[in-house]
């Protein structure tokens, strides 16, 4: 009986939609399924290792090594796409040009693309006898086998995401807003930091944190340009799969526990602060 | 500061927007540009802005040559029909902006800015929104703000796109009075945007019907409602009555009945159509001998105080409408199915301007969109 006192009132509450609790249902056991069961087994793993020796696997040299280059490939990836997908969504959004429904439907193939041969394609172009490989070489400036190849790999997979959340922002601006300022006296660099930057940053910060989440876990792409050395171009993704091909299963879910860590903090992180510029818009 | 259009043609593809316009707007009125929609005039205002370019023809303000000065640096205000405020900003900041994006040399300060913002929104009476967002506003307020961001940096000139268009009529009817209010207190060469025939009488100062990418005619809201030159003028300021007419010997008649005529000197004889309004036409409850045209109520509409009649005039094909007092129904004992007689007492004949197949009398609809 107590137990139906303090059930909540929302659940309860007559919507003029019907159908709340099979929806809700439905949903949380699907996520339940598909998202939160095969991460419970993941923590469960790691779990059975002590709490030292969970933190000396996750704290080996090795492993913070390839966090520092995982996490700062995927940043620099992720800055680089927030720019070059901010200038395409410009592109297809600002101009009519022969060509441009050709471009958009481009824009969305990193995602069809199987990403091993997306790595495969960017390692015969830059490796030393590539298409570009050989006149950057010469220039000292080497792709392949560097952080270099991971970043651009990191960037091609992760391309559509800030293009796809900034075109319709970009799309809705009234041209008004811009006419306005510029009747206004503004300068075009003052209209577009002023103005459209501030209307499309909440989609901006979208996109990159999609990006950073994807470049973050991506694998395929990365094993065939990267080197693989340990300590130097070893992403934590292929540490994991080191570990597991050694059968140490525990190891490789403690890693993978990290990257999980990481990836909710930093999604978490970001979400607020949408949150913070969408309510900055909308109280007083 | 007065605006010279010469020759202003603009076309998008093969839509002639703008078509050999010429207008002189004198300094410190306010002038409506008055037409339906595609009638060139939002076009007209934005190439006065510099928001669109001239195909050809100049752009002077004051006898300067403006034509080709960057919007940015035209130096005049603008408001559009939806506002267009910066939704991330607080109304201070919106209508400080022109202020705020000056170069540093011509910047004034933070203490000036600030005052001349609390000024403009007093001047709009909505100082209390300083730290609001627009979209905390309602939209007679957001037009208002609009209307002090445009006039912060001090503009030549003031252009109006529908201002009020968005509006509801009650708020609509309000802030017009209070911008010709307002125009008469600051005296800035002021042009209006506007589909609305009541709006620019009420409101402006000057009257350009535009229709399309011409000017049809300009000239004081009287002038141009009491002598419009053409039908479409004539039919665009109000709701109108058009009947077959026969201008001979300098009278006109429809039918047998003779009309009165506001300008008979220069009336060109033969067939054309006799274009009456609504309240110009007398509703007789007996034949007075003096000529008339008979006629059958078919309904009766009371709008506050005016009474609307729809009526059949024998022979004729179509409703005819007319406007009466309310208080005058009972006196006449006007009822729907009764047989009456009515009497065009103002028209105007526009000869050649006949139907290939006209009925005796067409009520053209109003023309508002």
């Amino acid at each position: 009986m107590q137990l139906w006192t303090i059930r909540p009132r929302a659940l309860r509450v007559k919507g003029v939609l019907p159908g709340f609790g099979l929806t809700m249902g439905t949903t949380l056991l699907f996520i339940s399924l598909v998202v939160l069961l095969p991460l419970s087994a993941l923590l469960i793993q790691a779990a059975s290792l002590s709490p030292g020796e969970f933190w000396r696997i996750i704290s080996s040299e090795r492993a913070v090594a390839t966090y520092k280059l995982t996490l700062s490939s995927a940043l620099i990836a992720s800055i680089f796409n927030v720019f070059f997908g901010l200038l395409l969504a410009w592109i297809l959004t600002r101009y009519q040009f022969p060509g441009r429904s050709l471009l958009d439907a481009i824009v969305d193939l990193p995602f069809a693309l199987p990403t091993a041969v997306a790595g495969l394609s960017l390692a015969f172009l830059f490796t030393s006898h590539g298409w570009i490989g050989q006149y950057l070489e010469p220039m000292g400036i080497q792709v392949a086998y560097t952080q270099l190849g991971i970043i651009a790999a990191m960037a091609f997979t992760s391309a559509p995401f800030v293009i796809r959340s900034v075109q319709p922002v970009l799309e809705d601006m009234e041209p008004e807003l811009e006419e306005a300022a510029a009747i206004l006296g503004a300068s075009p660099w003052q209209i577009f930091q002023g103005i459209i930057l501030p209307t499309i940053m909440p989609a901006l910060l979208a996109g990159f944190s999609l990006a950073l989440a994807r470049s973050l876990g991506e694998f395929g792409a990365i094993i065939f340009i990267a080197g693989n050395m340990p300590f130097e171009t070893e992403i934590t993704a292929l540490l994991i799969m080191i570990r597991l091909e050694e059968y140490n299963y525990a190891g490789a879910a403690a890693i993978a526990s990290v990257v999980l860590a990481a990836a909710l903090v930093m999604l978490l992180i970001i979400n607020l602060l949408q949150g913070r510029i969408y309510r900055a818009r909308s109280d007083s | 500061m007065s605006i010279e259009i010469e020759h202003v043609n603009k076309r998008f593809g093969h839509f002639v927007a703008v078509d050999n316009v010429s207008l002189s707007l004198p300094a410190g009125q306010l002038t409506a540009l008055l037409g339906p929609s595609g009638s060139g005039k939002t076009t007209l205002l934005r190439i006065i802005a510099g928001l669109e370019h001239a195909d050809s023809g100049r752009i002077r303000f004051h006898g300067e040559d403006a034509t080709d000065v960057h919007v940015s640096r035209r130096g005049v205000g603008f408001v559009f029909q939806h506002y267009a405020l910066f939704k991330h900003m607080t109304v201070f900041d919106n209508v400080a902006y022109g202020l705020t994006v000056k170069p540093r040399r011509l910047r004034p300060g933070k203490a000036e800015i600030r005052r001349r913002v609390m000024e403009l929104l007093e001047l709009v009476q909505l100082d209390w929104t300083a730290h609001r967002l627009p979209s905390q506003l309602s939209g007679g307020q957001r037009q208002r703000i609009a209307l002090a961001r445009a006039l912060a940096v001090e503009p030549k000139v003031l252009l109006l796109d529908e201002p009020f268009g968005a509006l509801d009529a009650q708020v609509r009817a309000e802030l017009r009075r209070w911008l010709r209010r307002l125009h008469d207190d600051i005296h800035l060469t002021t042009v209006f945007v506007t589909h609305d025939q009541e709006e620019a009488l009420e409101v402006s100062d000057r009257i350009v019907v535009m229709n399309q990418g011409r000017v049809e005619q300009e000239g004081t809201p009287e002038a141009v409602y009491d002598h419009p030159v053409n039908p479409f003028v004539f039919s665009f300021l109000g709701q109108v009555n058009l009947f077959h007419a026969r201008v001979q010997d300098g009278q006109a008649r429809i039918g047998d009945l003779a009309l009165p005529m506001a300008a008979p000197d220069h009336q060109p004889e033969g067939d054309g159509l006799a274009y009456v309004r609504p309240h110009d036409i007398e509703i007789l409850a007996e034949d007075d001998g003096q000529g008339a045209l008979a006629a059958v109520i078919q309904g009766i509409t009371v709008v506050g105080p005016t009474a609307r009649l729809e009526l059949k005039v024998a022979g004729g094909k179509d409703l005819i409408h007319a406007e009466l007092p309310k208080t005058q129904l009972a006196p006449l004992g006007l009822s729907p199915g009764m047989k009456t007689w009515v009497r065009p007492v103002n028209s105007r004949v526009f000869v050649g301007h006949r139907n290939q197949n006209p009925p005796v009398a067409e009520p053209a609809l109003h023309p508002r969109d």
